[in-house]
């Protein structure tokens, strides 16, 4: 049986790994070759590395950083950031990422993932969401760009639905207002999300503790859960969140 | 010297990396001399079908005469689902041949792709898998699978609520459908088995 996935997200700026709260006041958290290959050798079931500058100088640090994740790394990883080509991701892939995720881009120029899922397969190609609560209507979520600092008017969950026809073959869905709070996943968000596509969803934002996990998956129907802040200040081993879900009936790789 | 075929796909170097890691004399090579030269080959693969088959070109026709003249081979994911006779992936394109069976969609009723770490059921005569226990988890990521016809085969399944594919055998030619690359300690032993294998080929 296939079995949830633990994710550890590293946050990169200027090199190194940080975490913030709602997006913004971070802190460091450390050297993220050094940190991913201790969550790779801890057993987590994969990473994600988001380049949170995502600028042209940082285009290049990354692929620098990629390629030393690489030689150390054995499990999958992801990478996102200002992805906005197919020869990007195609230059980051070869390098050695596993996935790419794209955000902004996809939203700008939606046929990016149509070309991407041709050239790479869909597996390749993740569709990372920034989702906030929208004040007008209640139960429905927008889409946000650029890092989360622009709001759109583009409904989360038929984003999602568009983005899977287009190509995309996992969602990484983060809730901004979750984001760094330790409050617990959105999993009203989740579970509108991962019913509405036939994808693997990866929760995002609000991981706390241990129950908040089983949540997501649970509630949200997730089908694997990604934190950080949690597990990059040491409240939590990868295994001691694996043991508790599989103690709780998830099947997991332990 | 393995040789892990370079042939403008994603996950190459990833390959490169791991058998490196494990100490292994390994290189990346599009070069027709020095694939003949190998101990063993490596068809590695992230990418559709199609476009791996046009980026694979005339080498298609050496890997398939080294093959089938005994030099070990391993194809993974992509490079797996190669070994075989036809993918209907984006239209209908023709594989090696090297295995019968074709290339067909995950069917419906469960989330697609199958993405992630599931459990492999290792059958004790398979080699690839020397020294591991009978069932490990290996990490998964693709939309189609191959349906494996071929008698003279030996293959490992994983349940994704019906029997997938998930490795393969026919004498000296491999496959996985996983990524041993990425499939951490685990994956790393059956990388160090090939490469035993390729040793006892090349005495």
């Amino acid at each position: 049986m296939l079995t949830k996935r633990i994710i550890p997200c590293l946050d990169v700026k200027d090199n190194r790994v940080v975490k913030g709260v709602n997006f913004i006041n971070l802190r460091d958290a450390g050297d993220p070759v050094e940190l991913g290959k201790r969550y790779s050798d801890t057993g987590a079931d994969e990473l994600v590395f988001l380049d949170i500058t995502a600028t042209i100088r940082s285009r290049k640090t990354i692929v620098e950083l990629v390629e030393k994740v690489a030689e150390n790394v054995f499990i999958p990883f992801t990478v996102g950031g200002g992805i906005q080509t197919v020869e990007q991701m195609d230059l980051l892939l070869r390098s050695g990422a596993e996935k790419v995720s794209i955000n902004t881009a996809a939203v700008q120029n939606p046929n990016l993932l149509a070309d991407a899922s041709k050239r790479f397969g869909n597996q390749c190609v993740v569709l990372a969401i920034d989702a906030r609560r929208s004040k007008k209507l209640p139960g429905k979520w927008n889409v946000c760009v650029k890092a989360g600092t622009e709001p759109t008017d583009i409904d989360v969950v038929e984003w999602a639905a568009k983005g899977e026809q287009l190509g995309a073959g996992e969602i990484l869905l983060t809730s901004m207002d979750a984001d760094g709070t330790k409050a617990g996943y959105d999993n009203e968000l989740n579970k509108a999300v991962t019913d509405a596509v036939n994808i693997p969803v990866i929760a995002s934002g609000g991981a706390g503790n241990l129950d908040h996990l089983y949540d997501a998956i649970i509630d949200g129907h997730a089908d694997a859960v990604l934190m950080a802040s949690i597990t990059h200040f040491g409240n939590y081993t990868i295994t001691e969140m694996k043991e508790y879900l599989a103690k709780r009936g998830i099947p997991m790789n332990l | 010297m393995i040789v892990v075929i370079d042939y403008n796909v994603g996950n190459v170097k990833s390959v490169c990396n791991a058998f490196k890691y494990i100490g292994c004399d390994v290189t990346l090579s599009c070069k027709p001399e020095t694939i003949e030269s190998a101990t063993g080959i490596v068809l590695p693969g992230v990418a559709a079908f199609g476009y791996a088959v046009n980026a694979l070109g005339s080498l298609a026709e050496l890997i398939k005469k080294l093959a089938n003249n005994g030099k070990p081979l391993l194809g993974i994911c992509v490079g797996f689902q190669l070994l075989f006779d036809r993918s209907c992936e984006h239209g209908q394109h023709n594989g090696l041949g090297l295995i019968q069976g074709n290339i067909v969609p995950i069917p419906t009723g469960r989330v697609i792709p199958h993405m992630g770490w599931n459990l492999v059921d290792l059958p004790e005569d398979m080699n690839l898998f020397d020294g591991l226990e009978k069932q490990k988890h290996f990490y998964f990521a693709h939309s189609y699978y191959a349906d494996v016809t071929d008698i003279e085969t030996k293959t490992a399944y994983t349940d994704y609520g019906f029997e997938l594919s998930a490795s393969v055998q026919k004498k000296n030619i491999y496959g996985t459908q996983f990524h041993p690359e990425k499939s951490g300690q685990t994956g790393l032993n059956v990388l160090k088995n090939f490469a035993g294998i390729c040793e006892g080929a090349n005495p």
